[in-house]
């Protein structure tokens, strides 16, 4: 019996690490997420870098979308990378971030690994068709 | 098998987490090939200990598990823990939020949690759930502790997974515990009331303590909140007389209180299920539960592929509104072709 017809459901980990308490954003994407038929795990706030990649392991995640707000997104984003790579986890995940990111940051942090970076005022939509058509083949 | 999942499986075996969470997602698609991986780690299974929480909404289920979870992790075991949450009956999608109540064990990978939508299952379990607990079994977990979608009366597929089953009852739910009798309450090993610190709690408490037949001897001999097997004269020549009599615990989940003695009745309803030879007869109904449902879900499926050569299910719908057939006739229809085929076989 082959599972060949039936589609994926991608699963989502929507992440709020370091020490910014704003989490409307997160709400509102897990919200579009859930309505987009995706399965989103909600982080809950002031996560660690390290436990952000715990749930992203043990969860089998297909998307790590990571909302910060408070500027520190150098100094988080990197450790998370590191710690996907360090359980094998890195290259079959898709990794976002959300929120205020000066444009000179965007670069640095997409050649560090992230897909994409979203800012205030992205169209729910575009973040959930981007999902779909870069979600990682397996 | 491919060689891709034999990987999987020696990496299940040799306790690599990643491939770990990699199978439970296979189980959990219904992947290509998840019914050999599955079939290749049932026999590695059969050692640890399956608890299920359940309760309804908000009753502290989560906040529990966390606090079990930590418990055993002092005493050096390694724990899985599924949790359950609903899925949209429209979408699919799912926000699935256990995993925020439990931080106490961050940074510990071998307090494994994963987080499972219902996908579409009515029983407060997804259909995966059962497998999932084979992978983490097979894994080399101690306890695996599988928390249920919030359960209102008859999310009860709970016992077909577990050995032990703790229901909670929050305080000054007495009019629920009325509505709850005839389902839910029926299934627990054990009763908690969590968050035992609000009003209300001690009256659920003795009304929970009057429908498991406690009562006034439960008073008398001031055994109220243990669990012991009633009828302990008659087991030494009918271990299959002994009863066993849930009991309840109070638990203030959210500080820990009642955790460390909640965990020594699941250790009595353990000893209970093994001097009984209960747990034998649980694990046979398991076995009988399990085949049946895959069964019906293989069939299920051959009727859909048969539902798909006769036009779809819309055309069959359409020829009832437009044509008036009656679903009867075209079930009928559907299956006379798969009948007669098994009776050619067993007749040949």
């Amino acid at each position: 019996m082959s599972a060949d017809g039936q589609q994926r459901t991608i699963r989502c980990l929507v992440a709020k690490v370091g020490l910014d308490g704003h989490d409307r954003g997160a709400h509102v994407i897990a919200r579009a997420f859930r309505d987009a038929g995706f399965e989103v795990i909600y982080s809950g706030l002031h996560k660690a870098p390290e436990e952000i990649v715990q749930a992203a392991v043990q969860e089998d995640v297909d998307v790590l979308g990571i909302s910060i707000l408070s500027g520190a997104h150098n100094t988080l984003v990197p450790k998370v990378v590191d710690g996907l790579k360090e359980y094998d986890a890195f290259e079959d995940s898709l990794l976002l971030v959300g929120g205020v990111i000066p444009d000179d940051d965007k670069a640095a942090l997409k050649e560090k690994g992230v897909a994409e970076v979203f800012g205030p005022g992205t169209e729910l939509e575009e973040t959930i068709e981007f999902v779909r058509e870069n979600v990682p083949e397996r | 098998m491919s060689g891709e999942q034999q990987t999987l499986i020696e990496g299940l075996l040799a306790g690599e987490y990643r491939a770990l969470a990699r199978a439970i997602t296979v189980i959990e698609n219904r992947e290509g090939g998840y019914r050999e991986l599955v079939a290749a780690l049932h026999g590695y299974t059969g050692n640890a200990d399956v608890i299920g929480i359940t309760g309804s909404p908000g009753s502290g289920k989560s906040t529990l598990v966390d606090k079990l979870a930590l418990t055993y992790r002092e005493r050096d075991e390694q724990v899985g823990i599924i949790a359950v949450d609903p899925s949209s009956p429209y979408t699919g999608g799912a926000v699935l939020g256990d995993r925020i109540r439990m931080a106490s064990n961050v940074g510990d990978m071998d307090v494994f949690v994963r987080s499972m939508s219902a996908r579409g299952s009515l029983g407060g379990l997804s259909t995966a759930t059962a497998d999932a607990v084979k992978a983490f079994d097979a894994f080399g977990m101690d306890r695996i502790i599988i928390e249920t979608v919030g359960a209102g009366q008859n999310e009860i597929d709970i016992v077909r997974a577990a050995d032990t089953v703790a229901v909670l009852v929050p305080p000054g739910s007495g009019d629920t515990v009325q509505t709850l009798k005839a389902g839910i309450l029926e299934i627990a090993d054990v009763f908690v009331v969590n968050k035992a610190d609000l009003d209300g709690a001690d009256r659920t408490v003795m009304e929970l303590r009057e429908m498991v037949g406690l009562g006034d001897e439960a008073i008398i001999d001031g055994g109220a909140k243990h669990g012991h097997a009633t009828g302990t004269e008659s087991t030494e020549n009918d271990p299959e007389e002994a009863d066993w009599t849930p009991p309840i615990v109070e638990t203030v989940a959210t500080r820990g209180d009642g955790v460390d003695e909640l965990i020594e009745e699941f250790a009595a309803h353990g000893s209970y299920l093994d001097e009984s030879g209960r747990r034998a007869e649980r694990e046979r109904t398991r076995s009988a539960e399990e085949l049946r449902q895959l069964l019906r879900s293989d069939l299920n499926g051959m009727v859909e592929d048969e539902i798909e050569q006769q036009g779809g299910i819309d055309a069959l719908v359409e020829s009832m509104i437009d044509g008036d057939r009656d679903p009867y006739t075209l079930s009928d229809e559907i299956l006379t072709p798969i009948e007669e085929c098994l009776a050619e076989q067993r007749e040949g």
